[in-house]
């Protein structure tokens, strides 16, 4: 009992320290909710979906910007589905890397889309790790609960 | 209304993760869900669709509400609610919009084209609960 105690703490302090970070917000919280006995993959299955598309929209992002003439209604387009998904799961510091990114590309401005596109990228993949580890913990978490380990 | 007690509500989004939330939203509110991915999807599963005219009338599936998105590339939720609101056989069909952007004109532009609502994204299951809990009034 005691581990699964522990463990349970662990996980506590860990996923509060996301939010505390600003890494996550409320729209997290939103989601986590929304998982019942009927859907109790819910939020991995979101959250899953927001990786694939997130890393198939920085690719885009990243062939777009190396062109000579750089479309940037295309740049708009993705950087808009990208704040959108980040926003919908709670990714509050890549929804704010977006939401810069916008400003720069409404200026057409080369360097500060690229620049931008790194801020986003560094962002993206923090939160990432931070949610794979989510993720692992509470696996973890689950499994020592149901064997009864001590 | 139909005999079942669910309402049958299509959602529109290109958006693939926010197509899983308002589904999910919408199934925890008790409702039955289609998706669509964009207008044209849309148009036609509603019977509406270019070369549908004339053909599906009366075998069209019965859409108790549709939820769309604003932004979405090609045809717009407005382009949408539009097409929606000119149709005799879908105009009484209430139209929510969704937008993750909050501009005034935007919304009253689409409050005059006939939509039942404007709704700011992300989404939360307060806002999906008022919407069906209306919904399920007006079935009265």
């Amino acid at each position: 009992m005691d581990g699964v105690a522990q463990l349970r703490r662990q996980f506590a302090e860990y996923t509060n320290s996301l939010f505390q970070e600003g890494i996550l917000n409320q729209q997290f919280n939103q989601l986590q909710q929304l998982q019942d006995e009927s859907n109790p993959n819910f939020v991995f299955e979101v959250v899953s979906l927001f990786f694939q598309d997130s890393e198939r929209l920085l690719n885009e992002l990243a062939i777009v910007l190396i062109q000579e003439n750089i479309n940037f209604r295309k740049v708009d387009a993705h950087v808009h589905q990208l704040k959108g998904s980040s926003s919908s799961i709670g990714a509050n510091r890549v929804q704010d890397a977006c939401i810069a990114f916008k400003r720069y590309c409404e200026a057409q401005n080369i360097e500060g889309c690229l620049k931008c596109l790194q801020q986003v990228k560094t962002e993206y993949f923090l939160v990432k790790n931070k949610l794979e580890a989510f993720f692992k913990m509470e696996q973890q978490l689950s499994a020592a609960s149901q064997s009864g380990s001590k | 209304m139909e005999n079942g007690d669910e309402p049958h509500v299509l959602a529109v989004d290109d958006n693939v993760i926010d197509r899983k939330l308002v589904e999910k939203l919408l199934k925890n509110s008790s409702c039955r869900v289609t998706t669509a991915e964009n207008g044209p999807r849309a148009l036609e599963f509603l019977g509406l669709g270019n070369d549908q005219q004339n053909i599906l009338k009366g075998n069209e599936p019965k859409v108790n509400m549709v939820i769309t998105d604003y932004c979405m590339p090609g045809m717009t939720g407005y382009d949408l609610l539009k097409k929606i609101k000119e149709s005799s056989t879908t105009k009484e069909v209430p139209v929510v919009i969704m937008s993750s952007e909050n501009i005034p004109t935007r919304i009253n532009k689409c409050l005059e084209e006939g939509a039942q609502m404007f709704i700011q994204k992300p989404l939360k299951q307060s806002d999906v609960k008022k919407l069906t809990c209306q919904l399920m009034n007006c079935k009265g």
